[in-house]
């Protein structure tokens, strides 16, 4: 049976049961419900799933493409396509059970290692109305488009295979850890399972937006500049590419943030609409300080202003009132257009694509944020001593918060910055990360990969 | 007069086009264009056949100007362009009959 019949059969009997013979037990009929609930619950996390994967593959694959050189525009979408395929295996193998399962405060166990005992049964600790593979499989894709973000900094001038053993290298040194810290049981950062520091990371403002923006700061130090870098204009070869990718991004982050509240609940709708609404006004405020500062605003500003939002408005989509959400979008649209407008070229760093612009610094933003517009009267889930909701961040009066958020933000930081930089080092003992010279100039798509991504001859 | 053709590797035509621009040669057309001379091509390989592609893509610079500006324009497109591998490209020099601004009529020379 499909599972949509079996909801529909599910809520009759349940209705059935409650409606008319007084002769049927009263608990079936909650079993009942509670059955239907979790179908639905399962769909929308299925889907959900569903979504976050089509943010990396076509979304941010489309997105870094169209932004680079026409020789790099399938290296580019390898780079997105090829972290769809590896971190798969490597989740399902260990990632997932270093992640989620109970281990120390910095790291899970093996529990979970070639998903043991991921089955039909719910975790009760994390997702307790979906099955226990739902919940993984739906994490899956977050450690999928995480190092698939990074690439945006290092784009046009690393080889495949180094980045290949760089990203494998850095889910281990960074990406286990922090996810653990925040989201596992027993993690240092998670307020909701027993951590030391409560940061509130709804969906991975923390996790994977600082993580990924402060690592591609460091491979863009690291690694060094673009051959011809800042002199030579390295226009973007296709907007029409990136447009496409921006808004499938945007549609996949519903995904990403509503599905990070694991049921078909109100709070989902709340996070999709806060999460919709910072989009739009990030959107608006980089147009707008384009119009300001260069009285054009341009499709790619646009573009990456809800790229910026949405990136922003991750930490605490499942916090904050949809109000919150404008404000925090209209700041990162500012924000992010200064770092990347102007920051950037001051200190003229060559993070390609602004990886650690929007994601680094929106993540870091919205981090902070979160510590002050988390309010009980959206999220209710942590609970007083006395079974009251607790206070979350300044709104509610408790300005403590956003000093732990940015102990939280710190320490994510420092382990971007530290495993990143031996993720960096192992690699170049195995590989050179760099393309060679001639490589560089004829481009990732011959020389990589011996293909084209525009071809004259028919 | 003399036109100037020069076709130099992709990611050499904007250093051409800047040292052009630098000893005042203003006018000129640029077009992408894919050949070959002795640089062989490279191999690509679709779903395991393997095709040799000869012809490799190139930027075609052509300008015209006064005839004593020649081996100024020459020595200044090698130096900007070469890398003393193969692939490098060419340089071909023609003689130009005439040369009209459509705008004003100009003719000869006060048309470039």
């Amino acid at each position: 049976m499909s599972p949509s019949k079996r909801v529909v059969l599910l809520l009759s009997l349940a209705v059935c049961a409650c409606a008319a013979t007084p002769g049927i037990d009263p608990g079936a009929s909650v079993a009942a419900v509670k059955a239907a609930q979790s179908a639905g619950d399962n769909a929308w996390m299925l889907m959900s799933a569903a979504l976050v994967l089509l943010m990396t593959g076509p979304g941010l694959a489309l997105f870094y493409s169209g932004l680079v050189r026409q020789k790099n525009v399938l290296g580019t979408m390898m780079q997105s396509f090829a972290m769809m395929a590896m971190v798969t295996l490597v989740w399902a193998i260990c990632g997932y059970s270093l992640v989620f399962g109970e281990g120390s405060p910095l790291l899970g166990d093996l529990r979970y290692a070639f998903l043991h005992g991921v089955g039909a049964a719910a975790n009760s600790d994390y997702a307790p109305t979906i099955p226990h593979t739902t919940f993984m499989i739906y994490q899956m894709m977050f450690a999928i488009i995480t190092p698939a973000l990074i690439a945006g900094a290092f784009a046009e001038r690393v080889r495949f295979n180094a980045m290949m053993i760089f990203s494998l290298l850095w889910l281990f040194l960074v990406y286990f850890p922090v996810a653990h810290m925040v989201w596992g049981k027993g993690g240092y950062l998670n307020p909701f399972l027993g951590g030391k520091i409560p940061v509130f990371d709804f969906a991975g403002g923390t996790v994977v937006h600082i993580t990924s923006g402060f690592s591609a700061l460091v491979t863009a130090l690291y690694i060094g500049k673009r051959k011809g870098f800042p002199v030579e204009p390295m226009k973007p070869h296709s907007l029409v590419l990136s447009f496409i990718g921006a808004c499938l991004l945007w549609v996949g982050w519903f995904g990403f943030n509503a599905g990070s509240a694991l049921a078909a609940s109100a709070l989902a709708s709340s996070a999709f609409v806060t999460t919709h609404l910072a989009s739009a006004s990030g959107a608006l405020a980089w147009m707008l300080a384009e119009q300001i500062r260069n009285g054009k605003p341009s499709a790619r500003g646009g573009i990456s202003g809800a790229v910026a939002g949405l990136a922003t408005v991750t930490q605490g989509s499942g916090y904050v009132a949809p109000f919150s959400g404008v404000l925090i979008g209209f700041i990162a649209g500012f924000l992010c257009f200064f770092m990347v407008a102007v920051v950037k070229n001051k200190l003229a760093y060559d993070d390609s694509l602004d990886a650690f612009g929007v994601h680094g610094v929106g993540g870091l933003a919205g981090c902070l944020l979160t510590g002050v517009f988390a309010t009980r009267a959206i999220n209710d889930t942590l609970k007083l001593a006395n079974g009251q909701p607790a206070p979350l961040g300044l709104v509610d009066g408790n300005a403590g918060q956003i000093l732990n958020q940015g102990i939280g933000a710190l320490i994510a930081i420092s382990f971007a910055v530290v495993g990143t930089l031996v993720a960096l080092k192992l690699t170049g003992l195995v590989t050179p990360l760099r393309m060679a010279d001639g490589e560089e100039d004829q481009g990732m798509d011959i020389a990589l990969h011996g293909e084209e991504g525009y071809t004259l001859e028919d | 007069m003399v036109k100037i053709e020069a076709i130099v590797q992709p990611h050499k035509s904007e250093d051409v086009r800047n040292a052009l621009k630098a000893i005042g040669v203003d006018g000129m057309s640029v077009s992408e264009v894919r050949g070959h001379g002795r640089q062989k091509g490279h191999k690509e390989v679709y779903r395991g056949r393997e095709y040799i592609v000869d012809l490799v893509p190139k930027v075609k610079i052509e300008m015209v100007i006064p005839p004593g500006r020649t081996e100024e324009v020459i020595s200044t497109i090698m130096a900007a362009a070469r890398t003393g591998k193969i692939g490098d490209g060419k340089i071909f020099v023609y003689q130009v009959g005439e040369a009209i601004r459509i705008r004003n009529s100009d003719r000869g020379e006060a048309a470039l």
